[in-house]
């Protein structure tokens, strides 16, 4: 046996080290089949007793990765500085004419927003807003086009835990797979072992972000019967849990039959970030989840029996809140008065008029405006109420009249900061 | 120090200081990891293969280059956010074949350099695709884009193996 082992002592040595990796890498499967979840991806599993490992990897490229970095911002850093001051008359004529376009946009784009937060307020509409984020920058990669991950130098230290997303003010970048103490890896949406919920915001089409070997994700359980341009927007979903809903993927680059899923599409996706060129991303560590706050009837037309009320002084102003008994002033500009039977919602059914679309969506009167569970444990004081909501570019008032629950329903649990601040309606 | 002697089959044998041993892949891996950051095409390459192929090539010791390819290609794996032993598995075998080739051949002209370097690329490949199929994560090879890639890699690797020849010590 001796003889054996002495003689075919190089065989032995690879045979074990192969044997020794085939076991780990077994164990290191079995984990990870055991606890991943489909949406989730790699992120949510356990790494068996290689962590230490990998952190000590980390540990030995990361320096020299630091060292790197932090040189090329500063030879780019001078190099800029010297740049900037040669164009800066030129670029600050760019900027100005930058500036007064996206004031004309801003106003359109004001409307259009609080036309949405009165309507998704109205409905009880939950969403996700990143409330917190820590910048990072990326250090390095895991060199090889075989794993499309990123390391940034935040981690535990800085509250980054695995799962958060990372973004930029483009679009989506990845997700936190681990996190050690300083550094962080993201795994990229155009890795192969990625995942994510999107949708084609055009035509509402929900699907799965997928990465593949090339190296640009693409969008698969599509119908191959849905038209698809190229161009077509995608956003996410929010329904992986990871991304909160409706921040930018990217655009549709190409359509093509999916060969391995034959009745799907196979959507190629230009990613809205350049996933090649990152240097610094954005990781949200905190989510709120809260109905959108509306602004009161200011921001909307004003009825012709308001305008008469400041006309003449003789008119007394209405008055608002003054008494805590009575429903509290809506939001929204609703104009409310109590209705005569408690409890269950049993009005008119709710419609909203879009003249711009010329479409008319009814919600029927069995089913109740969603409530916050605050509101629904209150003593329910049933008001009918009008709501004036003001399309954009389109200064005709629509008339909405609905069956209100108690106005406090509609106020978020906590302020957006995004939100113009509420004013008292006159 | 390295060292030079010849071996049974007459062709010269060289080792090196542990410095060298020790600096040369991590430098490898650190170069690997941080330059497609700047230049994302860098990512084609494979410096720790590269540096496999020259270590066990120049020791032609068969069980040194087993376990400078597993250690290197283990390393490489802990950057990477899948099961380590992906590359670790195929970087040892191809340290094992290379010292074993080494120690026959002589490889120390840039033509068999070049000829080694683009097969022992498509070997590495092929190695890590089996064992991603064995982990349950199989990916398509696409061979016009491996091609390339292993004709990129030796032609890297002709330049690459003249300067680390200077790390060669004599005795």
């Amino acid at each position: 046996m001796e003889n054996f082992f002495t003689r075919y002592r190089k065989e032995t040595v690879l045979v074990v080290l192969l044997f020794v990796q085939m076991i780990a890498l077994a164990t290191q499967v079995k984990v990870r089949v055991k606890n991943t979840d489909p949406m989730q991806g790699p992120t949510v599993t356990q790494e068996g007793g290689t962590r230490l490992l990998r952190v000590w990897a980390v540990a030995m490229v990361s320096p020299f990765q630091k060292a790197a970095v932090n040189t090329g911002v500063a030879v780019r850093g001078l190099w800029h500085s010297y740049i900037d001051l040669r164009g800066m008359r030129r670029d600050n004529d760019l900027l100005q004419e930058e500036v007064n376009r996206l004031r004309m946009e801003q106003v359109r784009m004001h409307e259009d927003a609080e036309q949405g937060r009165r309507l998704q307020a109205l409905l009880g509409f939950k969403q996700q807003f990143p409330s917190k984020t820590v910048a990072a920058e990326v250090i390095g990669t895991s060199g090889t086009e075989l794993s499309r991950v990123v390391y940034v130098n935040r981690g535990r230290r800085d509250g980054l835990e695995p799962g958060m997303a990372v973004i930029t003010p483009d679009g989506i970048v990845g997700k936190v797979t681990r996190a050690d103490r300083t550094t962080s890896q993201i795994l990229l949406i155009n890795d192969p072992t990625s995942g994510a919920g999107v949708m084609l915001e055009r035509l509402r089409l929900n699907g799965i972000l997928k990465g593949t070997t090339a190296g640009y994700p693409e969008i698969l359980y599509v119908m191959a019967d849905e038209k698809i341009q190229t161009g077509d927007r995608v956003l996410t979903t929010g329904g992986d849990r990871v991304f909160p809903k409706g921040m930018l993927v990217g655009t549709v680059e190409s359509v093509m039959p999916d060969r391995e899923r034959d009745p799907f599409l196979a959507i190629k996706v230009r990613p809205a970030v350049n996933l090649s060129r990152l240097e610094e991303v954005l990781v949200i560590t905190e989510v709120v989840e809260r109905t959108p706050y509306a602004t009161d009837s200011t921001s909307g037309p004003m009825k012709a029996a308001d305008m008469l009320a400041q006309r003449l002084p003789s008119v007394p102003k209405k008055e608002l809140t003054a008494d805590p008994t009575k429903p509290e002033t809506p939001v929204l500009g609703i104009a409310a008065t109590p209705a005569k039977t408690p409890g269950k919602t049993t009005g008119p059914a709710t419609s909203i008029t879009d003249p711009a679309n010329k479409k008319t969506a009814v919600a029927p009167a069995s089913q109740p405006m969603q409530a916050s569970p605050k509101a629904a444990k209150a003593p329910i004081n049933k008001i009918a109420a009008t709501i004036v909501v003001k399309t954009a570019g389109n200064a005709k008032a629509n008339q909405v009249t609905t069956p209100a629950k108690k106005p406090t329903a509609l106020k978020p649990t906590a302020p957006n900061p995004t939100d113009t601040p509420k004013e008292t309606p006159r | 120090m390295a060292r030079r002697s010849i071996s049974r089959e007459g062709v010269e044998v060289h080792t090196f200081s542990w410095a060298t041993s020790i600096l040369v892949p991590l430098l490898a891996l650190a170069i690997q990891a941080s330059l497609p950051l700047r230049l994302p095409f860098f990512a084609v390459f494979d410096l720790p293969l590269l540096t496999v192929l020259f270590f066990s090539v120049a020791r032609r010791n068969p069980i040194a280059g087993t376990v400078t390819g597993c250690v290197i290609g283990v390393l490489q794996d802990a950057l990477t956010q899948l099961p380590i032993g992906l590359f670790g598995m195929a970087k040892t075998v191809v340290g094992y074949i290379a010292s074993s080739i080494g120690a026959k051949v002589d490889v120390e002209n840039p033509g068999s350099r070049l000829i080694m370097t683009f097969s022992f690329y498509l070997l590495h490949r092929m190695l890590y695709q089996v064992a991603r199929s064995m982990a349950q994560m199989p990916i398509p090879f696409r061979w016009g884009h491996e091609l390339a890639a292993a004709l990129a890699n030796a032609l890297l690797a002709v330049v690459l193996f003249v300067a680390l020849d200077r790390l060669k010590q004599r005795k």
